[in-house]
């Protein structure tokens, strides 16, 4: 039992746990958040769980809010506004787009408002912060593949009515996008929670915060339509570089250029870095603030 | 102390009561932009030294102490004191201001019971939840699984979301949950030992039986000094965040009621007039030792010294005043058949039974009354001279069956019951 193991362990080193007024910045304690990865799992699964309860369409409603999202952007951007697509049907070229972004936005989102709505729990009893959001950005990772197949099978249906589409082995890469994703968010979605608990009103600036987001990334355009002397200034999005990078895979248009993929990562993980301390730093008084 | 589990050095926590409001933000962006440039903050207060103390409020100030491996430690001290504020520190709930604190051992804490429950939820996935939030790992709940179900009393209800659950399903499970973590160190609030009656006896006696058995230390928070003296083998006192008191818990009670309860209830010292003089008074034990805690089990005597210096001419009887420490009156007892009234030192000795007084603390009076034919004249009255603290054999009173809360009553005397089958 961990109980004992414990126990030799404090005859070895002095003391186990030190209570301090403030920490070093870089003492994370990341450890701790690997002896809790069975409270993560159990968060995934409750928020699962919860989400859908007494709802009458239930998991339905993750394949749902893309369709509609797909189909208001064909209207407006695809028939009314005539944005380029490169080729690409329409719908499928902005149900893309929606899958991804839906997954960054929603991490943000429900990652952003960590303290304050959980302040009732973390007021009460300790446990590694972080879980929270981590969990969140795990389990959004589950609503990501509902719409990602919703996503394929639209896709074949295009294909086989004999739409000129190309897969391209960049598809392999599909993982790793999902992984930045999921850094960035969270990177980004605990830096804002923790200003949140003294600026409230960063929930609000949030919301259209993320929209206004989506328009500086190629979601609803293709990167061609960026002029070339402003595309590295644009690249400096890291979502940017993970939108071309899925359009790529899929529909064969545009081009994967290592530096942009560099820059995107640097970014992403500087997010993550920056977003990490402050959490870490706030972690230990927010209560005093919420 | 070389078998410390936990050690607290200069504990200070400091809130600030400003309020934060939609200025905030633009405030502080204002006083930055004015640091970078090197100008005067505009937000800097002109009256900033008398400002800082209105507006934060110390709730520790530099607290101190250890507490050893396998201790009960209880924690007193009236509504604000810092007590919760400390358990809060040592949850990791919050941070301190000041000072650190060192701890070996993995720590759990009970400040509510319950929490993470999601209503939509089983009561299975709950157990889970509530355990690894509370820092159970999945495989350690596992096993514990049948036990904290058994506990809970919810039978079939177990895969029935809580929602449905009645109110006391509801937190009995809870409880349950709670009742089954083994930390090596466990800190629990006093909301613990309040409601479920139960429960109560349960996770009073899994306290004293894990700091026992097991050495496990256990810091316990409550009002209820009964269960402070009864339960805990060491105590602290706060008073607006302040350490008063460190030492033994029957002493710790003592204390919290000599010098902070009584200081809002005005000690009242009736003095000599000149002809009677007070000299001492003390309680002790069956061995002639002076106390101020004794078992419930146990008689005592309360002594009273006092000196006739000039000759009166009424009976001079002494007489004592007991009181709980809430002020209550539970009785006057005096002399009876004095007939002496000769000058001199004279000494008093009042024998109290075992079995009179409930598991509480008492304060006691010590009086001196003339009774002459026409009249009586109070010669002194020392009001609320001496500290009783009446402690009980929790685990040991055969009357309790195990149950460790409060029993209610000013008295516990001890009544001879019979019970026989009748059909």
């Amino acid at each position: 039992m961990k109980s004992e193991n414990l126990t030799v362990n404090a005859s070895v080193k002095e003391w186990d746990l030190v209570i301090k007024p403030k920490s070093n910045i870089f003492e994370l304690h990341l450890g701790d958040l690997w002896r809790y990865r069975d409270l993560i799992w159990l968060f995934v699964k409750r928020d699962l769980t919860i989400n859908y309860k007494q709802t009458i369409l239930g998991p339905i409603w993750f394949v749902v809010q893309p369709v509609i999202m797909t189909l208001i952007f064909t209207l407006v951007f695809g028939l009314f506004a005539r944005i380029s697509t490169d080729g690409v049907p329409p719908f499928l070229f902005y149900l893309a787009g929606n899958v991804v972004w839906a997954y960054f936005a929603t991490c943000v989102n429900e990652t952003s408002n960590t303290f304050v709505s959980n302040a009732s729990i973390f007021g009460k009893v300790y446990f590694p912060r972080l879980t929270v959001p981590i969990s969140v950005v795990i389990g959004t990772v589950v609503k990501f593949f509902v719409q990602l197949g919703l996503f394929i099978a639209v896709y074949l249906y295009f294909y086989l009515n004999g739409s000129d589409l190309k897969i391209t082995i960049a598809l392999l890469g599909l993982p790793l996008l999902i992984l930045q994703m999921g850094i960035l968010s969270l990177g980004v979605g605990i830096l804002i929670s923790s200003l949140v608990t003294k600026y409230r009103d960063l929930t609000l600036l949030m919301a259209f915060g993320v929209q206004i987001w989506m328009y500086a990334t190629p979601v609803i355009y293709p990167l061609s339509m960026i002029p070339e002397k402003y595309v590295f200034l644009y690249m400096f999005n890291p979502m940017a570089s993970i939108l071309e990078w899925f359009k790529y895979a899929v529909f064969g248009i545009g081009s994967l250029r290592p530096e942009f993929i560099l820059i995107s990562w640097m970014i992403t993980l500087l997010i993550f870095a920056i977003g990490l301390v402050m959490f870490n730093k706030i972690e230990k008084s927010f209560m005093d603030t919420v | 102390m070389s078998n410390s589990v936990i050690h607290i050095e200069n504990i200070s926590k400091e809130y600030h009561l400003g309020k934060i409001d939609h200025g905030t933000l633009y405030r502080d962006m204002q006083s930055w932009w004015a640091r970078i440039r090197g100008k005067e903050d505009p937000n800097a207060r002109i009256d900033f030294k008398t400002r800082v103390d209105k507006e934060n409020f110390l709730a520790l100030n530099d607290v101190s102490f250890e507490v050893g491996e396998g201790e009960i430690f209880g924690l007193i001290g009236r509504n604000g004191a810092g007590k919760s504020t400390l358990l809060k520190i040592l949850s990791r709930v919050t941070a301190p201001s000041k000072g650190n604190i060192k701890i070996k051992g993995r720590v759990a804490s009970l400040l509510e019971v319950g929490t993470g429950f999601h209503p939509e939820l089983t009561g299975r996935e709950n157990i889970f939840l509530n355990g690894a939030i509370l820092g159970m790992t999945k495989k350690e709940i596992q096993s514990k699984l049948d036990e904290i179900i058994d506990f809970a009393e919810v039978g079939a209800h177990i895969d029935t979301p809580v929602k449905r659950y009645s109110s006391g399903m509801y937190v009995r499970l809870a409880f349950a949950v709670a009742a089954h973590l083994d930390p090596e160190i466990l800190i629990v609030d006093e909301v613990l030992a309040v409601g479920d009656i139960a429960f109560q006896k349960k996770c009073l006696g899994k306290m004293k039986d894990v700091s026992e058995s097991e050495g496990r230390t256990v810091i316990f928070v409550s009002h209820n000094l009964a269960a402070v003296s009864g339960l805990c083998t060491h105590g602290v006192v706060l008073d607006n965040g302040n350490m008063v008191y460190n030492g033994s818990a029957v002493n710790a009670v003592n204390h919290y009621v000599e010098n902070v309860q009584k200081k809002s209830s005005d000690l009242q010292l009736k003095g000599d007039d000149g002809d009677i003089v007070f000299i001492s008074g003390r309680i002790f034990d069956f061995s002639g030792n002076s106390v101020n805690s004794v078992s419930l089990k146990e008689s005592f005597s309360i002594e009273m010294i006092y000196e006739i210096k000039n000759k009166i001419s009424g009976i001079p009887v002494p007489n004592f005043h007991f009181k709980t420490a809430e002020g209550v009156y539970v009785f006057v007892d005096n002399a009876d058949r004095v007939t002496e009234n000769a000058p001199g030192q004279y000494r008093a000795v009042c024998n109290v039974p075992a079995h009179l007084m409930n598991d509480s603390s008492y304060t006691i009076g010590l009086a001196l009354t003339e009774y002459s034919k026409a009249s009586l004249h109070i010669h002194f009255y020392q009001e609320n001279y001496l500290n009783l603290t009446v402690t009980d054999d929790i685990f040991n009173n055969p009357k309790r069956y195990g149950y460790g809360g409060p029993i209610p009553g000013v008295l516990r005397p001890e009544l001879n019951w019979e019970i026989s089958k009748v059909n």
